[in-house]
């Protein structure tokens, strides 16, 4: 029953999204006004189905849902929906939920396509530590996703008033200013995380392996995407790295982000990795 | 046809020189001429329109060739001969004068297309005219109907959302780099005319702090002292880039006085702030190279003609939307109007009365299951008889000579009280 349940609110969450996702691009075409309270509408049902799925699968497995690489951009996607939701319930940045919309249903599509089934929790991964370390971390990649969608969102408009040809995104897009704002936001924000899950998995390390940091590869992925957002944050607060600098290192540092979460995982291995 | 004709005389800056319309703007205001316009007989309701680039009246009147006459004379005044401002004066009647006030109401006519000053002055100019009670029922929708029709032109169109001057598209760049002008300072170099007028947009927009650079120091402390500023030696630029954000270049100086090498070093101090470069000289001050800088935007004359220009285009293709739409309207209006006329009115009331006795009929007489062809007979006919008693005393009424002069105000609210308002 409730795994029947289960199944269906990951098929209405895809539904949901896609349709959140078509009418985002429609109102980035058309720009009216009204679509985009229905869009934005639509992506609030979207991240409560959302929190329900991620629920159910607790309630199933008796465990913090995030082992399974399923599990994980999953949980990516969740929060990069709320990290958006929230985000905008303080700074307004013009038709940014587009971007965000489509990221969180692509994220969807790849949960979609590996394997949802539970797996038995390895003894290594029961503790209190799972949900803390790993929901930090994916909180993290959430607000940096956020800063890699300002980021192209960035280099899109800067492209068109540099070449001095204002087309499709001049009008479409917030000004420059406003996107290096989210950008330095998210970034604290991102960082923060990032670095909060990092100190609460080696703590944990240090009780389930008996040493605070072993190379394993995603910990060292880790540790350079760390040091890759570390340098943009140094830079920007010191001598005022902003602009374009800064939205090409918010990309190259989700590259990092996304071949830590996956990259990882399929090519290097290491005690991090998921059930396969 | 209704008895009286909507009327439409004016000019306006398309066919009209400035030295014209300036003797004919009424500039005492909207409460005199209105009176004058009490005076000219024939006249059943009255509108004055005047704004900086047009002076329409707006009438609905009987004796239309007379009433256009006095009225191109009032216009005129004592300005111009009728053989002098013949030229000038468009004059155009019912359906036509429908459609051009509907064409200006959406900015289709103005100056620059697009503008949304003019619905306010359209409304303002309303205002007065319907206090001092010269507008009646024609004219009041007709007006309302032009305020509907520029809001659903506004708002089913883009025609009002691009910038096409130069003036326009540089605040347009502006606000994309910077968000927001509040308090971004402007540095002036050149204190010419083409500068002020920049500089007016830019402190109009938020703006705050200027700076005027200029080879003589008495023109800069001038321009200066118009926006509280303060003005500096051509020497100290350099010195002032590290403070401004936006930049106007217009100088008479025959060779680039601004290389990329000279900016490029203060971007660091300036912690990498972005710099928007405007370059109004012919030829031009600034090196193209800036461009090629972090942060930093260059655009000359030329580039920000381009956008005017593209605007334009864009503008172009809204304004054949923004006409569907006013076409439409113009064909409703008339439409409505057609229907105030005594006969129609009377024929669509005299088709309603047997369409409801027909389908009461239809509706009562297969219940009767007994009746001879006879009896059926009767009953049809008493039931057309009601009606036709009933609206007996209606028609007589609107035929009466009580209803001939104020027809459009009474077959108005004839039609409202029998619903007649939708075509059969």
């Amino acid at each position: 029953m409730l795994s029947e349940i289960n199944y269906l609110l990951f098929n209405s969450v895809l539904a949901v999204s896609f349709v959140a996702s078509a009418v985002y691009l429609v109102f980035f075409f058309g720009q009216q006004e009204r679509l985009r309270k229905v869009a934005r509408m639509i992506l609030i049902g979207s991240g409560i189905l959302q929190t329900l799925y991620i629920l159910s699968r607790y309630l199933i497995a008796g465990y913090t849902p995030i082992t399974s690489q399923h599990e994980a951009i999953t949980f990516f996607a969740w929060s990069v929906t709320w990290a958006y939701l929230s985000f905008h319930w303080r700074y307004s940045v013009r038709n940014f939920g587009t971007f965000i919309s489509l990221l969180v249903l692509i994220l969807l599509l790849v949960a979609a396509s590996v394997s949802r089934e539970f797996h038995p929790l390895a003894p290594a991964l029961q503790s209190l530590w799972l949900p803390v370390h790993a929901g930090v971390s994916v909180m993290a990649y959430g607000f940096l996703a956020l800063s890699f969608c300002g980021g192209i969102m960035y280099l899109l408009q800067e492209r068109e008033l540099k070449s001095k040809k204002l087309g499709f995104f001049f009008s479409r897009l917030p000004s420059l200013e406003s996107l290096d704002q989210l950008n330095s936001h998210c970034l604290t924000a991102g960082f923060t995380f990032l670095t909060l899950g990092m100190v609460s998995g080696s703590i944990w390390a240090r009780q389930a392996w008996g040493t605070y940091w072993q190379w394993d590869p995603k910990e060292t992925w880790s540790l350079i995407t760390w040091f890759l957002y570390a340098i943009q944050l140094h830079q920007r607060v010191t001598v005022g790295w902003r602009g374009k600098r800064a939205a090409v290192m918010s990309i190259v540092g989700f590259a990092s982000v996304l071949f830590t979460l996956w990259g990882v995982t399929y090519l290097l291995g290491g005690v991090h990795s998921y059930a396969q | 046809m209704p008895s009286e004709t909507i009327l439409l005389l004016g000019v306006n800056h398309k066919n009209t020189p400035l030295e014209v319309r300036e003797k004919l703007a009424l500039s005492s205001g909207y409460e005199e001429p209105l009176q004058a316009l009490a005076g000219i007989a024939g006249l059943k309701e009255y509108f004055l329109l005047s704004t900086c680039n047009r002076v329409e009246i707006l009438v609905s009147a009987k004796d239309s060739a007379a009433v256009e006459k006095e009225l191109a004379g009032f216009l005129f005044g004592d300005a111009l001969s009728p053989d002098q401002y013949e030229k000038y004066l468009y004059c155009h009647r019912d359906d036509e004068a429908i459609h051009h006030l509907f064409m200006v109401a959406a900015s289709l006519d103005s100056m620059i297309v697009g503008e949304s000053q003019i619905l306010g002055q359209l409304k303002e100019a309303y205002r007065w005219a319907a206090d001092k009670k010269c507008t009646g029922p024609i004219l009041n929708k007709l007006l309302h109907k032009a305020f509907s029709v520029a809001k659903r032109v506004r708002s089913e169109t883009r025609i009002g959302s691009s910038a096409v001057s130069i003036s326009y598209a540089a605040i347009e760049l502006a606000k994309k780099i910077f968000g927001t002008l509040d308090n971004k300072k402007v540095l002036l170099i050149g204190a010419g005319e083409m500068a002020e007028l920049a500089a007016e947009h830019l402190v109009g927009n938020g703006a705050k702090d200027v700076v005027v650079a200029n080879r003589t120091l008495e023109r800069a402390l001038d321009l200066a002292k118009c926006f509280n500023g303060r003005a500096v030696g051509l020497d100290e630029v350099s010195d002032q880039l590290e403070q401004v954000d936006i930049i106007v270049s217009s100088t008479g100086a025959p060779g680039v006085i601004l290389h990329k090498a000279d900016v490029k070093p203060l971007m660091r101090n300036r912690r990498n702030k972005p710099l928007f470069f405007i370059d109004i000289a012919v030829p031009r001050d600034l090196d193209p190279a800036l461009n090629d800088l972090d942060n930093v935007y260059l655009y000359d004359i030329d580039d920000l003609n381009n956008v005017v220009e593209l605007n334009k285009a864009e503008r172009d293709k809204e304004a054949v939307k923004a006409s569907r739409i006013v076409d439409e309207e113009a064909l409703k209006f008339q439409d409505w109007q057609a229907g105030l006329a005594i006969t129609p009115t009377i024929a669509a009331l005299r088709k309603k009365g047997n369409r409801i006795s027909r389908m009461e009929l239809e509706r009562t007489l297969p219940r009767l299951k007994n009746l001879s062809d006879k009896e059926r007979k009767s009953i049809e006919k008493m039931a057309g008889a009601i009606v036709s008693r009933l609206l007996h005393d209606p028609v007589i009424f609107l035929k009466s000579e009580s209803c001939k002069d104020q027809s459009e105000m009474k077959v108005d609210l004839f039609r409202s009280l029998f619903n007649l308002e939708k075509k059969e």
